[in-house]
């Protein structure tokens, strides 16, 4: 192999995946803030798009494409959320800091919670990912109680500073989805992709798979601790009935809708249902019922997601791309037979 | 020692009524495996059901708890039939999150069409409080481990002597086999959600009895508890869903009165996570590697 | 030494002698034969081998190294590698990304490298579909690399199959019946492929065969399992005379009729 041909495919590649994104971000945030700028309410709901789309994303990573069945997203993100918001209380740090340091502590959080229930598949896994994210969320209600005082246990931590605001979220929501983008069109992606296609057979060609699920787990969760933390100082508010399992639905079903193994399909259904829960607000009390039937209604007529698996790609022309989505017929866990 | 055996007593009750939900999950996942996440939804309404009967024709106990079954099966059949049918062949993924949407969907008709707010459950048994040696409990106490035994027992009757029991075993253990021996297996599915989403309305009945408040997301950590307990006595194994209810509300009642009230909700799950880790396919059941 | 020696090999499943005794030695370019009837332990001595089940008692030595415990994925970077009896590709990935993910355990570029796009990246992405590439091609199945897996027909998903674990540049690679399934036509060219791949890659082969001409054919020595226990082990010529193979194949002689 020539240096010179990797050489260009480097130059290549930095533009395709430096540059192009880069522009494409700056110009749809410049956009966005053009058309609804003036408006707080429509800068709030987009705001809230942006850190759903940075969780549904990562969900994907553990569900979508390692093949996973995590039920304890908001979990995570509460471990983000409690210890970035803690820091920038309570010992005064910079937000960005607070925030990695967040991110960390969830990815953590997602390695203790990956390496013991990494034996169990499908259901059991989902349900063992459920039990921690209770565990943890249960914790911060004890915390009054264990020592951790500050953290006001059932009552929530009032007075956060507000750093969130819609360009944190859009950056940061844009990083995310570029990083796990990049993650997943490598080798490491790919390795992912056969714990969820095969475990026995990526094993025996050479995959490390305990490694691959802790990754997806560690990886997923870091995410969801960032998306917890931009939470926090957005809400000026820490409270354990923020991250309870029904908010782990919630991203769930945004992956599912969008398309397990489609990260675009994902951030659209993310910003899709924030956005379809925010028009409902109008139906007052029927909000849910509405958001339960469009729910039941969608998985009975696109049982694979809205996208089914296909990716939007950049190119203007070739919209959709074949990715590796659980598109086809008959894929993935047969289930129910 | 009277403080435990007291414990004990309320911790039967509680266990019964966790058995009794345990038994439909448990059911269900034996039969299309499915987690049907609004099963623990079903006893809510099912609970609903007997309010509303009591409301309507008197606080009688016995009506209005055949009425909440008979309702609530019919719920559970109509339930399987709209929105778990189609997607029988469908990833599990998809008919997991149909099931959410289920369970959001009867939450909110409940908030919507009866009342959001907590209601007080009609006291449909007089309560008759006993002391024996310092332990203290009423009739109810043992009133709902009665009819709960009872429904155990009509329950195990007609899945190991009944012929669609007999279909029923054979279709959890392979759905496509049975179809080819003639069980028609549409009509077994509809006939497990009846029954299981009628044992979740008796315990929805029970626990109004028991602890009379009702509200509409009383289901959300029952259920959650219940699948637990099934996950517990081992999945699919209808004795283990039983016993694995009775160990946890058992265990909710002791960690709430020996350790800390905190836990009430958390010890659920450290009894999960204990499980899964240890033994995966429960008390009862046998661990099935896949086969290379 | 031997490239593959196995010693004393043994795995009981609840009571059940699945396999014991199960000994054999493979030297540098070897084309082994193992055949018995259904149940007999074949593909449990393949599991055992490839680190799926870990045997009760015995050895196994690969390149003098002591395999017993390892993971599979770990047995499989010492250059030992398999192909499934009931087919266990990627189904909905490309054929392409089928070889490629069989490269994984070659890739020298970490996650952060890959995440932030390091030139290491895009040198290794390319020795690597570039790799995968040249096997496809050398298997026949270059022109069908961007279609998904389930689709290619039965054949060739048996070829894929192959390619895919060579391209884990393995010592030694073990074939679990891949010729199922196949017609005539089909595993006659399958025997040449094997014998080729024997040659071109200097492997050494274990092969599971239930087609007696596939077996027969390509193999210098076959050893016969039956209840989990050897019966014989030779030249095919000795085998198919041997009356304890034919035996087991055809169940006992009818003595006084």
């Amino acid at each position: 192999m020539s240096n010179a041909s990797a050489r260009s495919s480097f130059a290549a590649g930095f533009l395709r995946t430096f540059i192009a994104p880069a522009v494409i971000l700056a110009i749809l945030y410049q956009a966005i803030v053009a058309a609804f700028g003036k408006n707080d309410y429509y800068m709030y709901v987009l705001t809230l798009s942006c850190m759903n789309v940075i969780l549904a994303t990562s969900l994907n990573l553990i569900n979508g494409f390692t093949g996973q069945f995590s039920l304890g997203h908001a979990g995570f993100m509460a471990v983000g959320a409690y210890l970035a918001g803690s820091l920038t209380k309570f010992t005064h740090w910079p937000f960005v800091p607070a925030l990695v340091v967040g991110a960390i502590g969830a990815s953590l959080a997602g390695v203790l919670v990956g390496l013991p229930t990494l034996r169990l598949r499908g259901d059991y896994l989902a349900i063992a990912t459920l039990g921690f994210g209770e565990i943890i969320r249960m914790l911060i209600i004890a915390s009054d109680q264990i020592g951790l005082k500050f953290l006001e246990g059932p009552r929530g931590v009032m007075g956060i500073t507000k750093y969130t605001s819609f360009g944190w979220a859009y950056l940061l929501a844009g990083i995310s989805v570029w990083v796990l983008t990049n993650f997943i069109w490598s080798t490491h992606g790919r390795a992912c992709v056969s714990v969820r296609e095969d475990e026995v057979a990526a094993e025996a060609m050479g995959v490390n798979t305990t490694r691959y699920k802790v990754m997806a787990f560690c990886i997923g969760a870091g995410f969801a601790g960032l998306a917890g933390g931009l939470h926090a100082h957005f809400l000026q508010l820490l409270h354990p009935s923020s991250y309870d399992f029904l908010k782990s639905v919630d991203y769930l079903v945004m992956v599912v809708v969008g398309g397990m193994g489609s990260l675009t399909g994902c951030a659209v259904a993310a910003v899709f249902l924030t956005v379809f829960n925010e028009v409902l607000r109008r139906a007052l009390e029927l909000r849910m019922l509405i958001y339960a039937i469009c729910l039941v209604i969608i998985m009975l007529t696109r049982p694979q997601g809205l996208l089914g698996g296909k990716e939007i790609s950049l190119g203007a022309f070739k919209y959709l791309v074949p990715s590796y989505g659980r598109s086809r017929a008959g894929s993935g866990e047969r289930g129910l037979t | 020692m009277v403080e435990f055996v007291q414990q004990l007593i309320n911790g039967i009750s509680l266990g019964c009524i966790y058995a009794l939900i345990a038994l439909g999950y448990t059911m269900v996942y034996g039969i299309v495996r499915l987690i049907n996440f609004a099963h623990g939804d079903i006893y809510m309404v099912g609970a609903y059901i007997g309010y509303l009967t009591a409301h309507r024709i008197g606080p009688h106990f016995f009506p209005a708890l055949i009425i909440a079954m008979a309702g609530a099966a019919t719920l559970g059949v109509t339930i399987e039939k709209i929105a778990y049918k189609p997607l029988r062949y469908a990833p599990r993924i998809a008919a997991l999150t149909t099931a959410i949407g289920v369970s959001i969907f009867l939450e909110n008709a409940v908030r919507k069409f009866i009342s959001p707010n907590f209601l007080p459950f009609p006291e449909m048994i007089k309560r008759v409080p006993f002391e024996v040696r310092g332990v203290t409990f009423s009739n109810v106490q043992i009133i709902v481990p009665l009819v709960a035994l009872l429904l155990v027992i009509v329950l195990q009757y007609i899945v190991l002597r009944t012929k669609p029991g007999r279909a029923m075993r054979a279709v959890s253990l392979d759905k496509d086999c049975a179809r080819l021996m003639g069980v028609n297996v549409d009509k077994i599915v509809s006939i497990t959600f009846a029954m299981g989403s009628s044992l979740a309305a008796a315990a929805g009945v029970l626990v109004g009895i028991a602890y009379p408040r009702i509200d509409p997301y009383m289901g959300v950590m029952a259920g959650l508890k219940a699948f637990v307990s099934a996950v517990l006595g081992g999945i699919g194994i209808i004795p283990g869903a039983a016993l694995g209810g009775l160990f946890m509300g058992l265990a909710e009642v002791m960690a709430v009165h020996f350790i800390n009230s905190a836990f009430k909700d958390a010890v659920a799950f450290v009894i999960l996570i204990i499980v899964l880790l240890v033994k995966p396919s429960g008390l009862l059941g046998k661990y099935v590697s896949e086969k290379v | 030494m031997a490239l593959l020696e196995i010693e004393d090999l043994a795995i009981n499943f609840g009571g059940l002698k699945a396999v014991s005794g199960f000994s054999m030695s493979l030297e540098k370019g070897d084309l082994r034969g193992l055949i018995g009837p259904n149940g007999a332990g074949k593909t449990t001595v393949f599991n055992m081998l490839t680190g799926v089940y870990r045997p009760d008692a015995g050895r196994v030595l690969l390149n003098g190294k002591d395999i017993i415990g390892l993971k599979p994925h770990q047995i499989t970077a010492l250059g030992m590698s398999r192909t499934f009896q009931n087919i266990r590709l990627f189904k909905g990935l490309s054929v392409l990304d089928n070889v490629r993910i069989a490269l994984n355990l070659t890739a020298s570029c970490g996650v952060v490298e890959s995440v932030f796009r390091f030139p290491k990246y895009y040198s290794e992405e390319k020795r690597i579909t570039d790799k995968a590439e040249e096997l496809l091609d050398l298997f026949k199945l270059g022109d069908r690399k961007n279609a998904l897996a389930s689709s290619l027909p039965y054949g060739e998903q048996r070829r894929l199959e192959i390619a895919r674990a060579l391209a884990t540049s393995p010592k030694v690679l073990l074939l679990d019946e891949p010729a199922a399934g196949m017609n005539p036509q089909e595993s006659q060219e399958l025997m040449g492929l094997i014998e080729w791949i024997n040659k071109e890659f200097d492997l050494t082969i274990l092969l599971i065969e239930h087609h007696m001409e596939v077996v027969m054919g390509v193999c210098r020595r076959i050893q016969v399992l039956d209840y989990g226990v050897t019966i014989a082990d030779g030249a095919p010529d000795q085998i198919k005379r041997d009356p304890k193979v034919i035996e087991a194949y055809l169940g006992e002689e009818v003595r006084d009729a």
